[in-house]
Order: C-alpha cells, then structure tokens, then sequence
C-alpha cells in the first residue's frame, strides 16, 4: 500500500532522445513495410496483364477503344531504323533515353480514306484509348516512356529484371521491352505488341509472328479509325479536356519559315513571314500551335492547296512531334464528314462481293 | 523440525556471510524437498507469538515470495503450485495467517496482512476462500484496537492485490463501512485511523457504486475531508492521498466538493508540512490532468459525446490558485538543480503551474506576468529564479499571439541573464525557460518567428557559451539547442539558417562530450541528443559536415572498446557511451543514407562501421545493445543487398537478440531489424531463414516475452514472406496456425478496458500484416493453390474484425488491403468465397466512403483486385 510516487519530470522535455530514436526508427521501419508492400501490390497487376492481354476481359465495363487496321505483310521489316541497336537501348537513361524512344515508337497513320481490300489485306484490332507508351524492364526497375520520350511511370514490375532481386531466372542483363497503351482509368498497362523479351529482339520476326509491325516513325501500314461509338474523344480536347471550337494543329517551323507536318516527306501546310518570327523570337525546329479558322483547309487535286491558320502560340514543352498530316485529316473529317462505320462495312462487303484480287500485296517500306 | 527452523531463519539474517549462505542454502533444499510441509512450518513459525519477531518476519515474507513474483511467468507458475497443494494445507496455512493478525507483534501482524493478501489475490479469481472478508469482519467493533488495525491493513492490502469486480457489491459495502468508521471521528486510535485511510486509497477502486450514491459520497467525502485536518501527519498525508486519488478515479463527481477540497488544499499548500503540501499540490496537478485529457478529446470543442464533461474546475479556481502555486516557487532549495532525486514544494508548484497553463491556455497569462515583472530584477536570486521559472511555466499553452510579443521582450533579457546573472540556479532556470521558447513557439508552423536573421548569432553565441558553464547550466544549453535547431526541422532540402553556424555548433557539442564533468547532470547524454537534433535537422548543404563526423565518431566508439581492464562502475559508463555513440551513428546513417549521393559517399565507411557494432555486442549492456541494433537496421536500409556480406557474421548476434526475453526492448528491436534486413536483402536472406523463423516462432509460444513484441513478431512473418516469396512454403504449416489462432483471439476483445483494445488493435494489424506479406509473396508463383486452404479463415477474421466494430483506422487499412491482396494472389479461385463474405461488400463500401485517404487508397486497390478476380 505504498502511496504512488509524486514525483514529476522536472525541466525535462516529455520524450527523451532515445524514445525517439526508437519511434523515428519504428516510423522509418512501418513506412519501408508499406512501401515494399505497395511494391509487391504494382508487381501483381503487371503480372496479370501479361498473362491476359486482353482488355474485353477488364472489368471495368466501358473500355475505351479505336480500332487500329493493319496491312498483313510477309515480309520482313528492316531490322533498324536507328542507329542504336535496341539491345543497347533499354540501357540508356535520362535525356538520350528519351530522345531514343520518342524516335521508336511506330505511329500508326489515322485513316482518312478507306482503303481498299480492307477485308483481305488488313488485320484489325481493338485499341484501348489511353496513353501510347513503351514499358522497358531493365536493372531491377520498371519505366514507362511516353511517344515523346518522356517518363510516364516508374515502378516494379514482374517484367524479366523489372523489379529489384526478384527474378530468379533472368541475368542481370536481361530486359524486355513492351508497346503498350496506358489506361488512366483502371491504371492498367495494355500490351499492344511486344518488342523485346529477355533480351531477345523480336525485331526480326514477321509481322504474324509477333503480331504485329515494327516501323518507326509515321507508318501508312497501320491506320487508326474510331468514331463516338467506340470513343469518348472522337475529336480532340484540348489540356482542359474542353473541346475547342476550332480544330488545333502543332506544327514545325521550317529554316524558310513553312510550317510543316511530322511525316516524311513533310506535308507544308502554310509558311510564317520572317518579320513575324523575328518579332516572336521564333526560330526554326519550333513547334506551334495554330487553329484552324473559319477559311478551313482547301484542297486541290487531293492535295492540300491551302490552310486558314490561326497563331495560338508555342506548343507545350512535351511535345516531341508537330502532328502527322493524317491526323489533321482526321480530325478535320470528324468535324465536318467523318468516315463512319457503315462507310467501313460498305467497302468490306463490296469488296466481298468483288473478290477479284488476290491477297498477296507486298509492301516494300 | 519447528525449533530448526526458527534458528535457520535467525541464521539467514546473520553477519556472518558463511553462516548466512549455509542457512539460505537450508531453506532452499527444505523447500525443494518438501514444499507443503516447508510452507507450514513457516505460517507455523509467523503466527507463534512465542517466536522471535525476526525470524516470524522472516517466515512471512518467505511465505509471500512463494506466493509472487515480479516476472509474469514466474509468478504465473507459483500461482499453479499454490492452486494445486493439499487442500488440508492451505486451510492450515490461511488459519495461521488469520491468527497472526491478532498477534502483539505488530511486524508480524503487518506481515501477515501482506500474505493474507497475496492468497486472495490467487484464490478469489478461482471461486476459494469466499469466507475470507466475511472472516475479516466479523465482529470488527469488538476487536482490540491492534486488531482492527491489522484488519483494515489486511482489507486495504486486498483491494490492492484484487480486481474490483471479483468481490461482490454487497461484500464491498462491507469493506468501505469497516473502513469509512475505522477513518471516522468516533475511532480514537490513531493507528486505527492511519490504516483505515490507507485502506481507503486502495479500496476507492471498489467504489463505483458507492461514489453514484449521493449519500454515500457524500459521507465518505466528507470523512475524508475530516481527514485531512487530523492532528497526526501521516494520517493528514493519507487523506490527501486518497483526494488526490478521487480527483481521478472521480473527476465527475467533485463538483459539490470542490469548493471545500480548494479551501483544504490551499491552507496545506500554505501552512502544512511538506510531505502534506506535496500531495495538496498534487491534487490540482491531478485536476489538471483529467481536464486536459478531456479537452484534448473535445478537440477544442465542446461536443456531448464525450464520457466525462470537463467541469473547468482549474480556470474557476484560477485567480486564487496562480497565486498559491506562485508563492511556492519562492521556496526553493538551494541545491535542487544538482540533485536529481529532489522534489520539493517549489517544484510540485512550478510543475502544477505548468499544467495550470496548458489546461486554461491564455488565461493564466495575465496572472502570472505582475508577477513576473516585479520579481525578475529583484536582489534576492529566489526571486529571479521565480519569476523566470514562472515564465517559462506559461509558455506551453496559452497561445502564440498572446506569448510571441512577451517573448519578444523577454528573450534578450534571458540571454543577459543566462550570461550574467551570478546565481546557477538562475541560470539553469534561464536556459530552460530559453528551451521552452524555441520548443513551443519557434518553428514553421508559426507565423511570426522569434528567431530572425537579426538575433540567431546572438542567441546561438550565448548557448555556446553557456555550455561551457556548469553541468546543470550547460546540459539546459544543449537542451535550448536542440529545440533551436528542431524548428527548422522542415527549412527544406536546400538551406537552414542554421547552416552559417554548423560547424561551430557541431564543434562546441563534440567539445562538450569531452568535459571530464560531463558525467554530471547527464551533460554528456544532453550533448550527443542535441548533436543528434542538429544533424536530423541539417540540409544538404551540411552534409560534407555530417560527413566529417563519420570518422570522429566512429573512432570514439573505436576507444571505447579499446578500454581495458575497467572496474565495473567504469564499464558501465563505457557502455552508456557506447549506446550514445551508436544512437549518434544511427541518425548520421539514417541523415545520409536518404539521398542518394551522400549515401554512396558514406557507404565507404559501411564495413569499418559494421565491425564497430558488432564488437558492441560483446558487452552486455542492454541499452548499448538496443542502440547498435537500431544502428545496423538503419544500415540495412541503406546498403541494400551489399549488406548481404555482413549476415555470416551478424546473424549469430541477431539470433541472441531475438532470444532476449528479459530485455523485451532489445528483442523488439531486433525484430524490426529482421524486417529491415528482409527488405534489404530480399531472398538472399533464404539460407538464414530457417534459423530467423524458428526463433521468431518460439519467441511467439513463450509467455516469458513481453506480449508487446509479439506483434511485430506477426508483421515479421509478412516481411519475411514478401522477400523470399514461395520459399515461405516450408513455414506456412508453423506459421499459419499460429496466425490463425492469434487472429480468433484478437477478434473479440468484449469489455477489454482502452490498454487493452489498444494492444488487441495491434495484433490485429501484425496478424494482417503477417496474411499480407505472405499472400503478397505468394503471387505469380505456381504455388499459389497452397494458400487456398487458408482463404476461409482469413476471410472469416476479415468479417469478424468488420462486425466487432472497434478496429482503429490503421487495421482497418490493413484489413482492406489484405482483401485485396487475397483476390490478387489467388483470382479467381478464390472469387466466389470472396463475393460471399460481408467484408467484400460492406466494409469494402465502407472503406470507399471514408475520409481517411490511407484506407481509400487501400480499398480501391481492393476493389480492383476484386473485379479483375471476380472477371476472370
């Protein structure tokens, strides 16, 4: 029954230093707890998705799509198109690796015609619309690069070598490089084709094989088509994702002042005075933003005669590409006379009917 | 064999240490040889009134260490024995101790008291001796006045040693009748009096009811009160001790009282003895408590959903309490700053101040600064030293907007003072009220700093410069210092204003370490705690300096360990410094092995540093253990894989440390290092596993180990399981079952008190911890199928835990998140059972629509994890 110790602290702070310690150290331990946790929680879905590419199987009920047609080709592509061998490029890192990749991925044309033999020489595909990116696994990591070579994410993943000391099978060497589509809204990474496996180039394989291209740059030899049906975006929204009321392009700045699409050879859509890039301190290799004004574009013979353009200013910095002349094309037509699906039906049972060609168009790139 | 024993028992407390060992070595082959017959003779020895008192002393309290012991399992195994000797015995034994209440011994009488005791404490939880207050009662006005008192002593001791709800209400009664007349006016014996109040304090807990009834409380107030004005001291202290109690266990009902207790207390703060006045004081400093607890849980405001109201009891008592607390800090002692066991009036009154102040806030400030201000300057350094302490008092509280101006004002006097006031005493006062500023009102959370570009030279010059002072004064320095540089704790990564004096700081510590005087006044701890501040709190500007201390540091460790030949209180001070020197390398690791290039820098000290810390490990200080564990996590973290070379040799000392039973700290610690090192090494940790797993899995069957490390043992499980991955399948027969059982006994914690539901809580989240790691691991492997058994049961607690509904906001994350996981390892396999359970549907809805952002993130992964499950 001894009467309990009266005693307080005196001058003495509420926790001593050691105590602390030992929370900080608690902290320090619960926090690498749940992060190695949440590590092995990215891990899992990556996983998932390369056993079950395909996104029918997603539950989230409305996946956004566009339908990607491709020509079925025999031969085989160019090895490279670059001048590193994609070996070497999973190893590269910051601003060359993102100058490297922004010239990798193929960019499939946007259909602005219906081409012909489309039920004989074309595959076609279910595209989820979302972010068009590479998902390199290399070193124990996992990145994500954006078409303009930028960093999308960063994250393990069950990739070979995607992750630190957990692939048992794999060399430390050992990377794989997917093209996939990013879909914001169930943070799903959708395997679109596969470009490197444990270090092994799928390069060289055909076309069936893999199923799928390998082309970089714009290529004519897939073409994207969608319509409000199978996408949200049919036009495109601005970065308020408002869709503005007149169409915007990006475009590059030419030496002598023309103002030019990605494609090779470049499509001119206008030119700029000299005056008037002096006076903006524009300078060649810029990419601008224009709108398309009430003039519209003319056409002549098919071609581009003329464009009412409209100077709306530099282009955000993440830009690496003014955009391809389909894709104006495209999006001119979705506002004014889209091609629409019964237009795609139309030319397949016609060319059904007709069934006078063989298949067995090839393509020399 | 009784006349034998008595001469043993005398022999046992003999001079003569051959004598001494030869009786003790007596006692305990009678014990072993014949315990029943041994524990009779002693009762037999304690309740002969013809036996010396020394040996029936003796007797009885070798009885009661038969009875207890401090270790939980110690005593758990002496209440089996007790529970399961002859019944004949106990009842011989119990008879002796209830006639030895009634001795003239009064050694023997109290004796006997404190054993009664400790058989009720084992026999009344199991339903035996129901007789034994009814025993003790009886007739208890006709006793002889020695009797009575050895009575209630016996009823207060217990009410110690029992549980309030294994005595009945009606026995109760009983007791705090006996009691409440054994206090009253009618008892004319003193001693009679003296045992019935202590009683009292310990039968308050019984009570409940009692203090409900008006009446009743009202009586045993008002015998209390009566109390407090007895003529005898002791029994004055007693009374105030059982106000002090009440003001606690009773907050709520003091409101008829208050007024009367305030009159009491305030004549003994003035006029009693100090033993009295303490506990006075300490009443207001219990009110104190209570009410700031209670306004904590109002959160600022009053809402009706609080248990207890906050009555202010403290901000109605104000202007006449400031000022008696305020007359009490003139009553210093000359040397209490030096003495680290005083405790006296002035500071039972400063520190009730104190409380004073965070409990009514802004209002104390007007009472106290007339004070203040015409005491500072005054001749006598009683009243400096008042007037200071005063103001340091109020300075965690009352609000910034009324305090920065005073600080304002105050602060360059306090920095004259703490250089040029003659007295230590109000020196050391001086440093602390400068401390308390820096710590309460200077950091990013405030507005206006008080510390600017124009005066921080200043201010750190004369800190240093007063850590030079005397121990006393120099180890308040470091402490004003610490909370200097714990304000700029967030200036960023780029640049404090901290960062021009780093160097001279840093040096003016390292040089304080060394005074040959730093052992006083815990000066040296005081040193190495603010150098540990000031690098947690340093920027990358710094970071070559923190670097430079790499070195020293590691080479005073070095020496350390070097000392030869030392005498045992000089090991023991070696090994407090070894544990600051490895708390000092840890927050240098932990400082520098966060950014990248630092980091890559430092590792060059990394294998230098892991010897160092191993040889620490040879000395057998716990607390220089607990530290240099702490450190080699941190440096777990931070090298990664590359730590993979020092297992060979640290795993012998991590197998030690998770063995350590009898310091829990150490094994705690040790278990978390396990969790660093899994995540550092991931599966190169395989080959140390079996021997990891199969001490953490005997840690976890002992009831030896103090049950607070058995939750991270659980989490461990998960941090094992996640580096290896399938490779857990060899422990899953051990651990599962273990998980599975935990999980059924934490599930339902019905009536647990806040303690207790606090501890079940985090089991809880190690347990889920443990399922999710191991599910986590398993995933992506082909053996995920092995898990499926386990599905049902995991789901079954997940709903347990949902419908209990006491789960805090940390298991709930755990909890979602382990649904998730489960869906993700085992898909669809396990779709189905998951649609099923009320976790999938309600609590994950519950989870979704939270405010709390750490369990919605959780719950949408789960509720992705769930729809590609249930999809596929």
């Amino acid at each position: 029954m001894a009467p309990h110790d009266l005693r307080r602290p005196f001058k003495r702070p509420a926790i001593s230093d050691q105590q602390r310690r030992r929370e900080l150290s608690l902290q320090r331990q619960a926090q690498n707890r749940r992060d190695a946790q949440q590590h092995a929680r990215c891990l899992a879905s990556t996983l998932l998705y390369l056993q079950s590419p395909h996104p029918e199987s997603t539950s989230e009920p409305e996946v956004e799509v566009e339908v990607e047609v491709e020509l079925e080709t025999e031969t085989e592509p160019e090895a490279s198109a670059s001048e590193i061998d994609i070996r070497q490029a999973s190893k590269l890192k910051g601003s060359q690796a993102r100058k490297w990749f922004a010239r990798q991925l193929m960019l499939p044309e946007w259909m602005i015609d219906v081409p012909d033999q489309l039920a004989q020489d074309w595959y076609v595909f279910a595209r989820p619309a979302g972010k068009r990116c590479f998902v390199v696994s290399t070193n124990g990591t996992t990145v994500s690069r954006l078409r303009n070579g930028s960093r999308l994410h960063h994250f393990p993943s069950a990739l070979p070598n995607g992750a630190r000391n957990r692939d048992a099978s794999g060399s430390a060497q050992s990377y794989s490089i997917l093209d996939c589509i990013f879909h914001e809204s169930d943070q799903t990474y959708y395997v679109v084709d596969m470009v490197c496996w444990r270090g092994y180039s799928l390069y060289e394989c055909t076309a069936e094989f893999r199923h799928a291209h390998y082309q970089t740059g714009n290529t004519p030899l897939a073409l994207v088509w969608k319509d409000e049906n199978c996408s949200q975006y049919v036009i495109d929204t601005d970065s308020k994702g408002q869709i503005p009321s007149q169409q915007q392009v990006v475009l590059e700045l030419q030496d002598n002042g023309s103002l030019t699409t990605s494609d090779d050879p470049p499509v001119v859509f206008g030119c700029l005075d000299g005056g008037f890039m002096q006076k903006s301190g524009l300078c060649s290799g810029n990419l601008l933003r224009f709108a398309i004004s009430n003039g519209g574009l003319s056409f002549a013979d098919g071609k581009l005669e003329k464009a009412d353009l409209h100077y709306l200013g530099k282009s955000n910095r993440a830009r690496a590409f003014a955009d391809s002349y389909s894709k104006v094309m495209f999006q001119y037509m979705a506002r004014h006379s889209p091609i629409r699906y019964d237009d795609l039906i139309g030319s397949i049972s016609s060319s059904i009917d007709q069934e006078n060609k063989p298949s067995d168009v090839q393509m020399d790139d | 064999m009784a006349m034998e024993v008595t001469q043993i028992l005398l022999n046992a407390q003999a001079v003569d240490s051959t004598v001494r060992k030869q009786a003790e070595e007596n006692l305990k082959q009678f014990q072993e040889q014949n315990l029943p017959s041994f524990l009779l003779s002693l009762a037999g020895e304690l309740s002969n009134d013809d036996k010396p008192v020394e040996s029936r002393k003796l007797a009885g309290l070798i009885l009661k260490n038969a009875l207890d012991a401090k270790e939980q399992h110690r005593k758990l195994e002496l209440v089996q024995r007790w529970l399961s000797l002859d019944t004949s015995v106990k009842v011989q034994i119990k008879a002796c101790l209830l006639k030895t209440i009634s001795s003239h011994a009064p050694d023997a009488r109290s004796t006997a008291s404190q054993v009664i005791a400790k058989v009720a404490g084992i026999e009344l939880p199991h339903k035996q001796w129901p007789e034994l207050i009814g025993t003790l009662l009886s007739n208890i006005h006709q006793l002889p006045a020695h009797t009575r008192q050895a009575t209630l002593e016996t009823l207060g001791y217990i009410c110690e040693e029992v549980s309030p709800d294994l005595v009945d209400q009606d026995q109760v009664n009983k007791i705090l009748t006996a009691v409440v007349q054994g206090m009253n006016s009618s008892e004319s014996n003193n001693d009679v009096k003296f045992a019935a109040t202590r009683a009292l304090f310990n039968a308050l807990g019984f009570a409940q009811a009692n203090f409900s009834n008006d009446m009743e409380r009202d009586y045993i107030m008002r015998v209390v009160c009566e109390a407090t004005l007895s003529p005898e001291l002791k029994i004055r202290q007693a009374a105030f001790e059982c106000l002090v109690a009440i003001s606690s266990t009773y907050y709520e009902k003091l409101a008829p009282y208050i007024q009367d207790i305030f009159n009491i207390t305030a004549k003994a703060v003035k006029e009693d003895e100090e033993p009295v006045a303490l506990q006075a004081i300490e009443f207001w400093s219990s009110v104190c408590d209570e009410e700031i607890d209670i306004l904590e849980e109002y959160g600022g405001e009053f809402s009706g959903e609080s248990d207890i109201p906050c009555f202010y009891f403290v901000k109605q008592a104000l202007p006449v309490l400031v000022p008696m607390l305020l007359e009490t800090l003139l009553k210093q002692e000359e040397d209490q700053d030096q003495d680290e066991g005083a405790w006296n009036i002035a500071m039972a009154g400063g520190t009730c101040l104190g409380l004073v102040a965070r409990t009514v806030g802004d209002d104390v400030v007007p009472l106290v600064m007339p004070f203040i201000e015409e005491n500072l300057t005054k001749p006598d350094w009683r009243q400096r030293e008042a007037a200071t302490y005063a103001f340091g008092s109020i300075l965690e509280g009352p609000s910034p907007d009324k305090l920065i101006p005073l600080v304002n004002i105050a602060l360059n006097f306090m920095l004259t003072a703490l250089m040029q006031d003659p007295n230590n005493h109000v020196k050391d006062t001086t440093a602390w009220t400068l401390g308390r500023m820096f710590e309460f009102l200077h950091g990013s959370a405030l507005e206006t700093p008080i510390i600017t570009q124009t005066n921080i030279q200043q201010i750190i010059t004369v800190l240093i410069q007063s850590m030079k002072d005397v121990p006393n004064v120099a180890e308040k320095a470091c402490g004003a210092l610490y909370f200097l540089a714990q304000g700029y704790e967030d200036a960023g990564s780029s640049s404090s204003p901290l960062t021009p004096f780093f160097q001279e700081i840093v040096q003016a510590l390292l040089t304080v370490t060394h005074r040959e005087d730093a052992g006083e006044s815990r000066l040296r701890t005081a040193a190495y705690e603010t150098l540990n501040e000031v690098v947690r709190c340093s920027t990358d500007e710094t970071a070559p300096m923190v670097l430079q201390l790499v070195p020293l540091i590691m080479m005073e460790l070095h020496q350390t360990l070097e000392a030869q030949k030392l005498s045992s209180d000089e090991r023991e001070k070696q090994n407090e410094l070894q544990g600051l020197l490895c708390g000092c390398l840890q927050v240098i690791i932990q400082k520098l092995g966060s950014s990248e290039p630092t980091k890559y820098v430092f590792m060059q000290y990394a294998d230098q540093m892991m010897a160092l810390f191993l040889r620490v490990f040879a000395s057998r200080s716990a607390t220089a253990h607990e530290e240099a564990m702490l450190a080699i996590g941190a440096l777990a973290y931070a090298a990664g894989a590359d730590f993979a070379k020092y297992m060979p040799e640290f795993y012998r000392y991590l197998e030690m440390g998770l063995q350590n039973f009898e310091d829990y700290q150490v094994c705690a610690i040790t278990v978390g290092v396990v969790g660093d090192i899994c995540r550092a090494l991931e599966d190169k940790i395989l080959p140390y596993c079996d021997g990891i797993m199969t001490q953490l899995l005997k840690d976890l069957s002992s009831n030896q180990l103090h049950r607070s490390v058995k939750p991270p043992i659980f989490s461990c499980f998960g941090d094992i399981a996640l580096a290896i991955g399938e490779n857990f399948e060899k422990y899953l027969m051990y651990a599962m079952p273990m998980l599975q059982s935990a999980a059924e006994l934490s599930a339902h914690v019905s009536g647990a008190d806040d303690d207790m539901l606090e501890y079940t809580n985090s089991l809880r989240n190690g347990i889920l911890e443990a399922y999710s790691g191991i599910l986590q691991g398993f995933k992506g492997s082909s053996k995920t199928q092995l898990l499926m058994p386990y599905a049902p049961h995991v789901l079954q607690f997940l709903d347990s835990l949902y419908m209990e509904k006491d789960m805090d906001d940390a298991v709930s994350k755990t909890a979602i998140g382990v649904l998730g996981d489960l869906a993700d390892t085992l898909g669809s396999n396990a779709g189905p059972l998951i649609q099923q359970s009320v976790s999938s549907r309600d609590f994950l809805n519950e989870c979704l629509s939270t405010d709390d952002h750490m369990i919605r993130e959780s719950a949408e992964w789960a509720k992705l994890a769930i729809s590609r499950a249930i999809s596929f």
